[in-house]
């Protein structure tokens, strides 16, 4: 089957659902299907939307199919010196380009680096009527109609299959150095917050268990004067960067010992998305925090009410990572003129409700 | 381009005078009565934005001081089917502040408090009408800045560059105005309270800021902005380099970020172009070069000597024929002073210019250059050009004279021209000015009907009665059929690799 008649074989699944009255789960390679409210309908496999991808090293953009897998592409770019500079988390080898955009997750270098949405410069798109449309493009600076493109980042398939997309890559940072501090978790921000405001090329960091670990990135000579300014105990890249792996693949001994807790304890993992300023929310669990204080990592079994409440009231927003019980919502309630724009969203993309209907909000 | 809003035909089934009564006097009720303008005299001043070849008097001009008389007026012109267009320092390029016939002008001129600078979170929270600059001004004591600075940054506001997405010549390495801003605070056309985004990196649900943020106002009125600060760079330099081919300075463009370089800023300008601005600022400019580039390198000192090492030797190799790098900051800003007075430089050898906006693959700089000249004898009239190179971002400005019949005709040809061959270059109509009026008819060229019916269907679930800056950014079906332009498919062009000028 060439690319034009795998592209038209998923139009045709989507038509037909729709015409059955029956709904689809978009499904790449599975890595991901833990991740928000449980998901419904016939399985559409995209692993065959896997055309070869256009690497452009010198416009800084790369354009793959969404079937392709992640580790392809990154071995892809990684072969002319560039990168996502996001670190998407592939959660299993199989972990394709529409799962990446899809669930719009992003690692430790976020903070610093940007988002999948950030990179993301335009989509080819299946909408729920089995229309393919193009929204954005390849080029870095469009401001041609509304942003389509960017709106299907961390959708989770609610609104179209992603066919193709066009993605802003960036060379391989110079330099690399692992710092490692004896902090606890207040004066841990404090340092992250008083570094931020210096030109320093802070990448990512993690505070878990007593320990702040950082990462500088950028040119030799920006990295080697910003290790001198920051201090702290080298960690060799021996152990770095495993260790970086670990965070962004959730193999780190935080994320085991939460799927143990989850397992036998009946404890859910949150992610806490909160402003990187926020205070420690003093909740009762395990902890880890990134992205500068910008996302906290939660193991716990108390309450799922009171740890959202919490995150609300600080300015940010909990999510259920992982865990059973999902019976507060895997994602925090919407404003009510905002849940009224989702469901006009979900109306005018997928009018018929085929594509992964509640995986986002319950239905949506 | 295209002509103006089809009022013509609304303003048959309404007696504007009759209807701007009814609205003043509705509006009277929830504005005081300096906030409201609705005599011709008062009205004028806002009949265009900085695309002055569209106008239009508005119905009536708000100019709502706080946030419940915002949501007042827009709870009574939803209430009486009025249009309403959200206006901020009215800098715009592409005409998305021009006024609606019988429609609202809402000024959010009186919006212009800095209402806090975070240095803790890096952020700062403003209304929107604060002015770019303004920004970057009040997060200097911090030794932070606003990054995005679009050339109208003294005057532009906040509000207008969310509507946007506007850019600047820092956009390869810092992003456009969405990557800075974190939350958008303002009302829906029912006037209800709405925030897009969170102070947090992420917010719950569908990313609603990403199409919130450039839609030119279609979707929702912003009052107040959250924007990301970053650390002041200790240094900046700049090099100016000369070339005596426009090929050879498109291809050193690419050299650049082969060689793994993300500049500051990266520009481009054409010979002709150059020497018009020298003779405005004197910046000390190569006038025999074919084309310059400059290009910034911002960071810690060592940084900087670095990159700019790496910059000049990647120059150099592409056969520069003069380069220099900047010594003092009194010596980088000089260097930039010519490029950021294009505009009014081209101003001044031409009674007036059209600016066009596309985007290119960075490869296709020069093909694009040699196809202008081309299209100069086609259209007879000459172009000089700007562009931000790194970004593949194009300025051409088209220099004619309205007062000679037939030159602005041709000049909207020549534009038309240029933005088709962006589009089947793989680009876009516009990079950062937007859609607006101007580019509407381009629009047809550039997505298909069913995409252009599904971004209607995008506002129209934000604004369902349709009431927010109609007839902007996107085209009706009928309009495009009317216009004749044809949808040019991506990729899917026969023999994409020939020339065609």
């Amino acid at each position: 089957m060439n690319a034009n008649e795998a592209v038209e074989a998923v139009a045709e699944r989507i038509r037909a659902a729709g015409g059955a009255g029956r709904r689809l789960r978009i499904r790449g390679g599975g890595t991901k299907d833990f991740y928000g409210e449980p998901a419904e309908g016939d399985v559409l496999d995209t692993r065959g939307l896997d055309a070869p991808a256009e690497h452009e090293p010198t416009e800084l953009v790369v354009t793959a199919s969404a079937g392709t897998r992640l580790r392809t592409l990154e071995a892809l770019l990684a072969e002319q010196g560039q990168c996502l500079p996001f670190e998407p988390p592939h959660f299993g080898p199989e972990a394709t380009v529409g799962g990446m955009i899809a669930t719009g997750l992003s690692g430790p270098s976020r903070a610093a680096a940007g988002s999948v949405r950030d990179h993301l410069l335009g989509v080819t798109l299946l909408t729920g009527t089995g229309e393919q449309m193009h929204f954005g493009g390849r080029v870095i600076k469009n401001v041609a109609g509304y942003d389509v493109s960017r709106l299907i980042a961390g959708s989770l398939g609610i609104l179209g299959v992603v066919v193709e997309a066009s993605l802003k890559v960036l060379p391989m940072a110079e330099a690399c150095v692992t710092r490692r501090f004896d902090l606890n978790p207040a004066d841990a921000l404090a340092a992250l917050q008083a570094w931020g405001r210096q030109p320093l090329p802070l990448d990512a960091s993690a505070w878990w268990n007593g320990n702040l670990v950082v990462r500088l990135r950028g040119s030799i000579a920006a990295v080697e004067q910003a290790a001198a300014t920051v201090g702290g105990d080298p960690i060799d890249d021996a152990l770095a960067t495993p260790f970086w792996e670990g965070l962004r693949e959730h193999t780190d001994p935080f994320f085991e010992a939460a799927d143990e807790a989850i397992a036998h304890q009946d404890a859910t993992l949150w992610r806490l998305s909160m402003p990187p300023a926020a205070p420690l929310l003093g909740l009762a669990g395990d902890e880890l925090i990134e992205w500068h204080g910008a996302q906290r990592w939660l193991a716990t079994s108390i309450d799922p009410g009171s740890v959202r409440a919490a995150a609300t009231a600080a300015g940010g927003h909990a999510t259920i990572f992982r865990g059973r019980d999902r019976s507060a919502g895997t994602f925090t309630p919407l404003a009510a003129p905002l849940a009224r724009i989702h469901e006009r969203l979900k109306q005018a993309f997928d009018p018929a409700g085929v594509l992964n209907p509640g995986r986002l909000y319950p239905g949506l | 381009m295209n002509a103006p809003l089809p009022a013509a035909a609304v303003l048959d089934a309404v007696d504007p005078a009759t209807r701007r009564a009814e609205v003043a006097d509705a509006l009277a009720q929830v504005l005081p009565a300096h906030a409201l303008l609705s005599r011709r005299e008062d009205t004028v001043p806002y009949e265009c934005d900085g695309l002055t070849a569209y106008r239009q008097v508005p119905l009536v001009v708000a100019l709502p001081e706080n946030e419940a008389q915002v949501a007042a007026v827009l709870r009574t012109c939803h209430r009486l089917g009025v249009p309403v267009v959200a206006r901020g320092a009215g800098t715009g390029l592409s005409g998305g502040a021009l006024p609606h016939a019988l429609g609202v002008t809402l000024s959010l001129a009186k919006f212009s408090r800095i209402v806090a600078i975070d240095p803790l979170a890096r952020t700062a929270t403003v209304q929107s009408g604060v002015r770019n600059l303004a920004i970057s001004e009040a997060a200097a004591p911090f030794g932070l800045f606003y990054a995005p600075d679009p050339s109208s940054q003294i005057a532009c506001t906040i509000g207008g560059n969310v509507a946007e997405n506007s850019g600047g010549v820092h956009c390869l390495k810092y992003g456009m105005t969405l990557h800075n801003v974190l939350k958008v605070r303002g009302f829906t056309v029912e006037g209800e309270a709405v925030e897009f985004g969170a102070e947090a990196l992420d917010a719950p649900g569908l990313d609603l800021l990403s199409v919130v943020v450039g839609s030119e106002g279609m979707l929702a009125v912003i009052v107040e902005v959250t924007v990301k600060l970053l650390p002041r760079p200790q240094l900046a330099r700049c090099i100016v380099a000369s070339f005596d081919d426009v090929r050879k300075a498109g291809d050193a463009v690419a050299a650049i970020i082969a060689a793994g370089i993300i500049p500051a800023g990266l520009e481009m300008m054409d010979g002709p172009m150059t020497a018009a601005v020298e003779d405005f600022v004197h910046a000390g400019y190569d006038l025999d070069a074919a084309a310059i580039l400059l290009c910034e390198s911002d960071g810690t000192p060592a940084e900087v000597e670095h990159e700019i090492a790496r910059m000049l030797e990647v120059m150099r190799a592409s056969g520069a024929t003069r380069f220099e790098a900047s010594a003092s900051e009194a010596e980088r800003l000089r260097f930039w002073s010519g490029r950021k007075n294009a505009f009014p430089a081209s101003g001044r050898i031409s009674p007036d210019y059209m600016c066009m906006d596309s985007t290119i693959p960075r490869k296709r700089l020069a093909d694009m250059l040699e196809a202008i000249g081309a299209m100069e004898k086609t259209h007879r009239l000459r172009c000089v050009n700007v562009f931000h190179a790194g970004d593949g971002n194009l300025h051409p400005l088209i220099l004619f004279d309205a007062n000679v019949p037939d030159e602005l005709h041709r000049a909207e040809a020549f534009g038309a021209e240029i933005l088709e061959l962006s589009v089947e270059m793989g680009g876009t109509v516009t990079g950062e000015h937007g859609v607006g009026v101007e580019k509407l008819g381009s629009m047809c060229v550039q997505f298909s009907p069913v995409e252009r019916a599904q971004m209607l269907a995008l506002k129209a679930a934000f604004d369902p009665a349709g009431l927010l800056n109609p007839g902007k950014m996107i085209p009706t079906l009928h309009r495009c059929a009317e216009g004749g332009k044809m949808h040019v498919k991506r990729g899917l062009l026969p023999f994409p690799e020939l020339p065609r000028f």
